[in-house]
């Protein structure tokens, strides 16, 4: 079968494309037929020269083919306020609407999803983009049959990239490694020892097993320890970029509670609740504008911050203001306050998570090379950490609000009496941390689960570190989320999830025993009191 | 402070009048059926659409005339996800409120706070999620999956040529009971098929897990060694969305490394962006898009019923179903609602199952149905790909671990016993006469 598709596209390469209609029993088949059947009408569609077949097999390969179960046409639908609009694929005629039920889509596996998609790549070798090259190359890498070889070669002499020029290079020599002379072979092994593609070390490790050949055992060897050696290095370059990924997703959880328990003193039990609401927040504005998805977060983020805000304001005003300095009372109150907030999401929302959904532009991965590639939503997921971080520094330092927030909390007293409103300062410094806990929401909403206990799974992590690096001091957070990040991400891979998450627990327990302020503790009066 | 006080009375005072509501409404001559699902808590997102399910049944079969000419009422409490209180809830249930039957719990460990309570007061309880087995008590009937019923098909299909002919497995779980159990189970059948200890790779990880980075940066790593490998996930709830996220972001498909989850189903997937996962694989024993009439009904009843277009079922649904079914026409059988007679008339009791075929209650309590394999499509429902050739019989002991392959459970005579050990002859543990 393979060879068959291989020659077909070999074919085509020369040829100018023939017509060729799709058979009228085609939509039956697909339905109605055993998964070897549809298989082989896969490869068929995939590999014909004609446009229409390949443009069903595309389809198919997208899930957007259906079988109207009428009539067994091939259909395209398309929904229109829980009504399915279905158009004929060949001649595009409207089949007017439909119930979910009386069309079917054709099925898929995920062998033939990889069926599709390798065939139909094949057609892509002459693409003028680069990607789409690449994808078809790749494809062929692992396949040592001669018509792959024949298509490597042919692909060989055109292609102009160089990146590309050398993948093709990776793949003809591990066909040099299995089948060439003795010397094309060591050639070969010492070639694929600069290669940081997974086949290349398939490869070497293959025939490491099958030769006898000391010279070139000696040369597989080498390149083995070369590529282990590269894969050490990139992987502790990885490790460090999990750790800081982690480290921000702490910061950025732990930044709002460092203003209202490190900087007022307050224990927020609710502050989960309030990065709850900024995801929340990130979900409605999504299913209010299910065409903007690409913009719904930067919609979000202020919306979230006044959610998230407003409700601080309301809980300071209407309940914390009044336990100042009662610490116990505090924490009961805001738990009390954090469970209300759950069951008010659950009664309005459903007790079901929500689906937010990643915008295209936060999907998938940089690729740095073959070994090291870095995840977009956790590389913006810093950024944005940093930013929030590096924007309340600036706040709290240079505007006259942060001013009149550090006074107030440092000594009340004083600032009263300098004219400074203590009652509201109170209420505004609570509520900017609850607004920056609402857009920390919005980028968890993209990493995490949206559902009522998102809050929960957040307030553990976030009062350890607030505690670890030192209450009243954001530096402090800071240095406290990307420390254990890091730590957690190399005990992680000896130790697992479980247990790196209970010697990071432990650590900060002795650690607190030796420094109960933490790492950066503030000085002076102001704390004694 | 005052405020807080008149809100928390109000609260409470609202929630007593919803319970006391129930109770009214009480007459003499009906058949009280006790609904103990967490209504609120971190459950409550999984078990609010089985109390629906109950109250859904109940109401059909009140319609139809309810049973042995009496209506049924359902008693709902709401055990709020807290171990202690599914058993005070179900002790509630079965003193106070003296119901016939009970349809609840979810998690392992309710069922297992809840026994004790239900043996000692001879209650009846039907439990219907998948679980890990290893238990047959006489007052439970279990409708979900047993391991062999769900984990051993999964591992058959991936095997074969239509499952990609997988030789290397990776085992991500949860760290808790039912994972734990059934990796063991997993791992002793894999070793038992050939497979390589260098080729199965055994995970856990805490509770809500949100950061997989590492894992599945490790899964991938395990993946290029050149053979073909999957995932077998029994990664549980809320953790699964950032998992599958974090596989698509890293641009593992399914295609190259497949993960089949056995607590991922229709449900789970309505709060997910499913674009990652499309091609990923679950084995339950009923999926949504199943063909037959009586699958259609029930859904369109299940829309009408929680007045939603779009509401999905799920495998928990179907088996809350059967186990309805089952009930009530063993109540039929037998004639009364009396728990001894219903547990003798049930053996042997067959229901239509919502796949098409029927489902068998067996002497051991559990279930004879169908397994099947579907892919995770980018609508959020699922497309059946392999389905074993009849029903199978659940298997309360697993024949994948020595110490309980030699142990059967028969509640019917001469063995009498949910713990019995072919080998000594001896009915351990869970004692009765």
């Amino acid at each position: 079968m393979k060879v068959l598709q291989r020659l077909a596209v070999l074919v085509m390469l020369c040829l100018p494309s023939l017509a060729q209609a799709l058979p009228d029993d085609l939509g039956q088949q697909l339905l109605k037929g055993s998964w070897t059947e549809r298989e082989q009408l896969a490869s068929t569609l995939a590999s014909s020269p004609d446009a229409l077949s390949l443009k069903a097999a595309q389809l198919w390969l997208d899930g957007e083919l259906f079988v109207l179960k009428s009539s067994k046409q091939l259909v395209l639908s398309v929904k229109e306020d829980k009504r399915y609009r279905v158009t004929d694929l060949v001649s595009g005629a409207d089949l007017g609407l439909h119930k979910k039920r009386a069309i079917k889509k054709v099925p898929l596996n995920n062998k033939l999803r990889g069926l599709l998609r390798t065939t139909l790549s094949l057609q892509n070798l002459q693409s003028p983009n680069k990607d789409l090259r690449r994808e078809a190359i790749e494809n062929l890498l692992g396949d040592t049959s001669a018509e792959s070889l024949a298509l490597l070669n042919q692909v060989q002499q055109q292609e102009q990239n160089t990146d590309l020029q050398a993948l093709i290079a990776t793949g003809l020599a591990v066909d040099a490694l299995e089948s060439g002379t003795p010397q094309e072979q060591i050639k070969a092994a010492q070639q694929l020892g600069d290669s940081n593609h997974p086949v290349a070390a398939q490869a070497l490790l293959a025939q490491q097993a099958n030769t006898d050949d000391q010279a070139l055992l000696a040369a597989i060897n080498k390149s083995l320890a070369d590529i282990e050696q590269r894969r050490r290095f990139y992987g502790a370059i990885e490790n460090t970029f999990f750790g800081l990924s982690l480290g921000s997703v702490l910061l950025l959880s732990a930044i709002g509670l460092a203003i209202t328990f490190g900087v007022m003193g307050v224990i927020n039990m609710a502050h989960g609740e309030m990065i709850m609401l900024g995801a929340y927040t990130t979900f409605v504005v999504q299913s209010l504008l299910p065409d903007h998805i690409g913009a719904s977060l930067f919609i979000s983020l202020p919306l979230a911050f006044l959610v998230a805000g407003a409700t601080g304001v309301l809980i300071e005003r209407t309940v914390i203001r009044h336990l100042y300095g009662r610490p116990l009372e505090t924490l009961l109150a805001t738990f009390g306050v954090s469970l209300i907030l759950q069951q008010a999401v659950r009664s309005i929302f459903s007790p079901l998570n929500q689906s937010v959904i990643t915008p295209e532009w936060m999907s998938g991965s940089i690729v740095i090379n073959e070994m090291l590639s870095l995840t977009v939503n956790r590389v913006v997921v810093i950024g944005f950490s940093l930013a929030v971080f590096l924007g309340l520094l600036f706040v709290l330092k240079y505007t006259r609000a942060g001013l009149s927030m550090r006074a107030v909390t440092q000594n009340r007293a004083m600032a009263s009496s300098m004219g400074i409103r203590t009652g509201q300062v109170d209420a505004l410094t609570f509520g900017l941390g609850s607004g920056i806990a609402g857009i920390a929401g919005v980028a968890l909403s993209q990493l995490t689960n949206v559902g009522p206990n998102l809050g929960q799974n957040y307030i553990i992590d976030s009062f350890m570190v607030v505690v670890f690096g030192g209450v009243g001091n954001l530096w402090g957070t800071f240095v406290a989320a990307m420390g254990l990040g890091i730590v957690n991400k190399f005990i992680e891979p000896w130790a697992g999830a479980v247990i790196a998450k209970i010697l990071v627990l432990v650590f900060i327990i002795l650690f607190i025993q030796k420094r109960p302020r933490g790492l950066f503790a503030l000085k002076g009066r102001a704390i004694e009191s | 402070m005052k405020t807080i006080k008149a809100t928390l009375t109000g609260l409470s005072l609202a929630v007593s009048l919803a319970a006391t509501a129930n109770i009214a409404q009480a007459a003499e001559d009906t058949i009280k059926v006790g609904v103990l699902h967490s209504l609120s808590g971190t459950m409550a997102i999984s078990e609010t659409t089985l109390k629906d399910t109950v109250l859904m049944m109940i109401e059909k079969q009140n319609k139809e005339g309810g049973l042995l000419g009496k209506k049924l009422e359902p008693v709902v409490v709401d055990p709020a996800s807290n171990w202690p209180l599914f058993a005070e809830k179900a002790r509630e249930l079965l003193v106070k409120e003296e119901v016939d039957v009970i349809f609840g719990s979810w998690t392992s460990v309710s069922r297992k706070s809840v026994l004790p309570v239900l043996e000692e007061l001879n209650g009846l309880m039907f439990y219907p999620v998948q679980y890990e087995g290893e238990e047959s008590s006489k007052n439970v009937f279990y409708t979900g999956a047993a391991p062999n019923q769900q984990a051993i098909p999964a591992v058959d299909y991936l095997m074969s040529e239509a499952g990609g002919s997988v030789e290397r497995f990776v085992l991500a779980g949860t760290d808790y009971v039912y994972p734990r159990t059934t990796n063991k189970i997993l791992e002793s059948y894999l070793q038992s098929k050939g497979v390589a200890e260098k080729d199965i790779m055994i995970n856990y990880t805490p509770f809500g897990h949100s950061d997989w980075q590492t894992i599945v940066a490790d899964i991938k790593k395990f993946g290029n060694a050149g053979k073909k490998t999957a995932v077998i996930s029994t990664v549980n709830g809320d953790a699964n969305v950032p998992f599958y996220k974090e596989l698509g972001n890293q641009g593992i498909s399914a295609e190259d490394i497949p993960v089949i989850a056995f607590s991922v189903g229709e449900e789970e997937l309505s709060g997910i962006d499913t674009a990652p996962l499309v091609g990923h694989l679950a084995a339950w024993n009923y999926f949504m898009s199943a063909e037959s009439e009586v699958n259609d009904e029930f859904i369109d009843t299940w829309q009408t019923f929680i007045k939603d277009e779009e509401r999905v079922t799920n495998d928990p649904m179907e088996a809350t179903y059967i186990g309805f079914n089952m009930w009530a026409k063993a109540v039929e059988k037998a004639g009364s609602t009396e728990v001894d007679a219903v547990r003798d008339a049930i053996y042997g009791v067959t229901v239509p199952n919502l796949t098409g075929g029927t489902a068998v209650m067996n002497t051991n309590h559990h279930l004879t149905k169908p397994v099947l394999i579907g892919e995770i499509q980018d609508d959020g429902q699922f497309e059946i790909v392999w389905e074993t050739s009849g029903g199978v019989i659940g298997d309360a002991w697993t024949d994948f671990l020595p110490e309980s392959a030699k142990i059967i459970a028969d509640w019917t005579s001469p063995v009498k016993c949910g713990n019995y050990s072919l080998e000594t002859g001896v009915c351990s543990g869970q004692k009765y006469e």
